[in-house]
């Protein structure tokens, strides 16, 4: 007769913490943890009881104070009086502009060089070959140098435009002014402005929307919901009848008159450049700084991308081209429609990261005396007021915030283009 | 784990300044080098030679001290700092003292941490244009481009002075002396503008320095000298009496030519005193007997160096002015050696 017995009920021993297989990793684990704990907690408290020593304990009251100096790109109002969180603003602006700008043409250029550098011409390809090659392989600040040298060097001082006979004039029928100081081009004005709305107020945070760029955006959007819509109807009737209706009259003017009948209204004209005193006066003036640093991350970055495209592209099998072919689709309507929206899923993730570094290495800006965040919180503020801990970290946190941002966006964007999986 | 605490120590010992770290003199004689902070490049002030030889006013002041504390003028290692690393530097102890043209101010002293040991220039800013400009003062610079150094007491006075007088400027931020010449040669600004002696020292460099003029407007006051940090107080007293001994020495008439001869005892009991025939003044401050004999051998006394780095015989060409000693109606002027 056999009895059954429960097995033995395991009682749990500490000893099992160590050789007991299922323990032992989250043992180790802990261990870990809290030995990595203690470490940090010893660093920062020994860095803040060194600082309390220093006479310098942490405060960051210093962004309350006047700044003092003045920064010459402000997209929004500042001057020497503002406080230094106000300076820092600017500066994470000017920050964010390059990063835009950077990241937009990078991609026009990167995808375009990634494109041709499959070409079957043999000059095309080696010329991108080339291109590619140069540019990733150099470090980007001696780029970013290189253009501003070039810019500085090369082109007219405004004063070379003064005179009976010029050594220099404007350019693009005399509405562009291209200095070594940067590029003065035409500026939009309205001479029944709306005005602007002052957001958060009188605080250092405060920022000017203007009402006019606005309604401008407004009518933009509601114009190519119209254009939407009356495409989709086409589609419809296309559908039903086999007869597509024309449309392009129709979109034409929907985009068109209501965009037109706004600027009218709003009094639209052109500011343009004039030399007067010792600089060009009026217009938008683009700073050689911004050009410089614009330009060199663009073509830097650019290089990266190319490969990327070329990589993604490549990654897409042959057959698909061939198929594409068999059903009568020219060669770039076969890379628009067929190749380049499936070789997207392969080169959005690491474009994600290009932009990232994009974004960081526009920090390289002090190089030719861009007024980014790194300039402004990071260079002139942390050296007036001798708060380097505090300001470092705030400006590591100022750019954890902006790669963030970029990285969700992307991801987002990553999803909606990934490959919808049943 | 041991080592990951003391590397992280290290680190954030390195971070934050140093804070503990008495004892500059040893910690000197134990390197058997000054780590001194300069200039990236001012000719007259601090700027390699040919031969990578450092050389000019401020080095002067580095070679003293090093002589004062370890016998040997040579024994200096230069860290060249912009204006905007140097704090840093001198802060976190990558170097034991910064003789950098630098200006004295209330919140570098108190709120920065520093001390500044005394002013071995007396300077102001000014403002150099070139001439075919027309510009006959500064407050004709409504609308101009001035090119400036980032990071400098220049760029806060710079905005006062064109706040006050309501005029308006764009400012061109400029990390380095050498960055800020090829902009303002290049015409890719109107102005430049730094302290007055700087401003000498880089138009002698120019190819034609007599198509540039400096404005006649000072808009500060900028005593420049030597500075160390906060916290150690013995090493702050032998920079500023190496300071101290190369001002008196000038004074007292005691030059590169004559002090092996002084050294030997003279009927001026201050002399003697502060070339160690007589009292203790260097065990005083930790050093030899003839610490501010070599100090002073090391370039010749306060005058010599002005002489031959940025006087008038040189291409720079300053007049001492503010900078000659007090007995000479100017502001050099030492305490007492006593």
């Amino acid at each position: 007769m056999t009895t059954l017995t429960d097995p033995p009920k395991e009682s749990f021993r500490l000893s099992m913490l160590i050789y007991d297989t299922r323990y032992r990793s989250l043992t180790i684990q802990a261990v870990a943890m809290l030995g990595f704990m203690l470490l940090a907690a010893w660093l920062i408290n020994n860095t803040i009881v060194n600082l309390a020593t220093l006479g310098k304990p942490i405060d960051l009251g210093f962004l309350g104070e006047p700044a003092s100096y003045d920064i010459n790109q402000r997209l929004l109002d500042y001057n020497s009086r503002d406080t230094h969180l106000r300076a820092a603003f600017i500066g994470l602006i000017n920050t964010i502009v390059v990063a835009v700008l950077g990241c937009i043409t990078a991609t026009i250029i990167g995808v375009l060089v990634g494109v041709l550098r499959l070409s079957k011409n043999w000059l095309v390809a080696k010329i991108m070959t080339v291109y590619v090659e140069v540019f990733r392989n150099v470090p980007v600040l001696l780029w970013i140098v290189l253009a501003m040298a070039i810019l500085i060097e090369s082109l007219p001082a405004p004063r070379d435009f003064r005179g009976e006979n010029p050594e220099a004039t404007l350019s693009f029928f005399d509405t562009v002014a291209i200095t070594n100081r940067g590029v003065y081009i035409p500026e939009p004005l309205f001479s029944n402005s709306l005005g602007n709305i002052h957001l958060f107020g009188d605080s250092s945070l405060r920022f000017d929307v203007s009402l006019d760029l606005v309604a401008i955006l407004i009518v933009l959007a509601a114009s190519i919901f119209a254009i939407r819509k009356v495409t989709a109807r086409a589609a419809r009737i296309q559908a039903a009848t086999g007869v597509r209706p024309k449309t392009w009259h129709v979109n034409l003017a929907i985009f068109f008159v209501p965009m037109i009948a706004l600027l009218t209204l709003l009094g639209f004209h052109l500011g343009y450049p004039a030399l007067k005193g010792f600089n060009f006066q009026g217009g938008t003036h683009m700073r050689n700084s911004l050009i410089a640093l614009w330009l060199a991350l663009s073509l830097y970055t650019a290089a990266f991308i190319a490969e990327i495209v070329r990589g993604g592209i490549l990654a897409i099998s042959h057959g698909q081209t061939e198929a594409a072919g068999a059903l009568g689709l020219r060669p770039g309507k076969t890379m628009r429609l067929v190749i380049l929206p499936q070789a997207l899923r392969v080169i959005i993730p690491p474009m994600i990261s290009n932009y990232l570094n994009l974004t960081k290495n526009s920090s390289l800006a002090i190089a030719v005396g861009y007024m980014d965040i790194t300039g402004t919180l990071g260079g002139i503020t942390m050296n007036q007021t001798g708060r380097e801990l505090e300001g470092v970290l705030l400006l590591m946190a100022c750019y954890l915030l902006i790669s963030l941002s970029i990285s969700a966006v992307m991801n987002w964007y990553n999803k909606r283009v990934a490959l919808v999986e049943r | 784990m041991k080592k990951s605490v003391f590397f992280g120590a290290l680190t954030v010992a390195g971070l934050v300044a140093g804070a503990a770290a008495a004892g500059t003199v040893d910690d000197i004689k134990a390197r058997g080098k000054l780590n001194c902070g300069v200039t990236t490049g001012l000719v007259g002030f601090a700027a390699p030679d040919a031969n990578g030889e450092w050389n000019g006013f401020d080095v002067g002041v580095c070679r003293a001290v090093a002589a004062a504390v370890l016998g040997d003028p040579k024994a200096v290692e230069f860290v060249p700092t912009t204006g905007k690393t140097r704090f840093t530097a001198l802060a976190s102890g990558e170097i034991d003292m910064l003789a950098r043209n630098t200006t004295w101010t209330f919140s570098r002293d108190v709120d920065l941490k520093f001390e500044f040991v005394g002013v071995n220039y007396y300077d102001g800013q000014g403002f150099m244009v070139p001439k075919e400009l027309g510009v006959s003062s500064a407050k004709e610079l409504d609308g101009a481009t001035v090119c400036i150094q980032t990071g400098t007491t220049t760029e806060l006075n710079l905005a006062d002075f064109f706040r006050s007088n309501n005029i308006s400027y764009e400012p061109v931020p400029i990390e380095t002396n050498a960055e800020a010449q090829q902009q303002y040669l290049a015409g890719a600004c109107d102005v430049y503008t730094t302290d007055a002696s700087g401003l000498a020292a880089t138009r002698a460099t120019f190819e034609n320095p007599g198509d540039h003029v400096l404005l006649p407007e000072i808009i500060s006051k900028e005593p420049l000298g030597p500075l160390v940090r906060h916290g150690d107080n013995e090493w702050g007293d032998v920079v500023r009496w190496t300071l101290n001994a190369l001002i008196a020495a000038e004074e007292l008439g005691v030059t590169s030519a004559n002090i092996s001869e002084m050294s030997m005892g003279t009927d001026n009991p201050e002399i003697n005193r502060m070339l160690g025939s007589e009292g203790n003044l260097g065990e005083q401050l930790g050093l030899s007997a003839d610490w501010a004999k070599n100090a002073i051998m090391a370039g010749g006394n306060y005058g010599e160096l002005f002489e031959k780095n940025i006087g008038e015989s040189t291409p720079i060409g300053l007049a001492r002015g503010l900078n000659a000693q007090w007995t000479n109606g100017g502001l050099i002027y030492s305490p007492p050696f006593r």
